[in-house]
């Protein structure tokens, strides 16, 4: 389908990379659909609403960026959109880009869910004090590097 | 709103399911047991306000891609 984007004009994504979010995201409840598309910096990919083109976030696989993240959601969760095992289950980070040139940080704390089957997807919030809503992407991406 | 006063020990019960207990009252903190089926979310306000407060600031403005553009240059 034709999707109005914030970045790139009128564009054309398949809908297997268009998602539903039943419950929206925390603090944007009433923006249900997004286009999943590729960003101009890989590994981000844009998350462009549907119904406002004024509406985008950059989203990142958090396991690119941290080794040791991992997540615990209870299954009746799950359920609601309709997962019904790990396989099923496509993980991404939020990630902040601060206008004032400080650290760009992916949101571990409230990671997207995604079912890969149906392309629902839900807004999580982690208990695991391990995960901030502030991990910074950069400073990650060059102690990987340092050492490959 | 309901205000109601419980001492330690006492517990309030909401709907069927979810039962709160007042463990204990040390000064300013009180120590709460919260019992309530798996799928009832039960969060910190002050996490959950972050998490929103996260997902406005991440909404992208129109110098998002300048910015990145400008960190990513090597």
């Amino acid at each position: 389908m034709d999707v109005r984007t914030k970045t790139k004009g009128i564009i054309n994504v398949n809908d297997d990379h268009i998602i539903t979010i039943p419950d929206g995201l925390f603090g944007f409840e009433n923006f249900k659909k997004y286009a999943l598309f590729d960003s101009e910096y890989e590994p981000l990919t844009w998350m462009q609403s549907i119904d406002e083109q004024d509406l985008a976030f950059l989203v990142i696989d958090p396991f690119l960026i941290c080794d040791d993240y991992e997540l615990d959601i209870d299954d009746s969760r799950l359920a609601s959109i309709g997962v019904k095992t790990p396989a099923d289950v496509y993980v991404i980070a939020i990630v902040t880009v601060p206008s004032d040139g400080g650290p760009v940080t992916a949101n571990l704390q409230g990671p997207l869910i995604i079912n890969k089957k149906n392309r629902k997807c839900m807004q999580s919030i982690l208990s695991d004090s391990r995960w901030t809503t502030k991990y910074d992407i950069l400073a990650a991406l060059a102690k990987r590097e340092a050492i490959c | 709103m309901l205000i109601l006063a419980r001492k330690t020990d006492e517990k309030i019960l909401i709907g069927e399911d979810i039962k709160i207990t007042i463990i204990e009252i040390h000064g300013d903190q009180v120590k709460i047991g919260i019992e309530a089926p798996k799928n009832v979310k039960v969060f910190r306000q002050e996490v959950f306000n972050a998490i929103q407060k996260e997902n406005q600031a991440a909404a992208a403005g129109t110098e998002t891609l300048d910015t990145l553009s400008r960190l990513l240059k090597r």
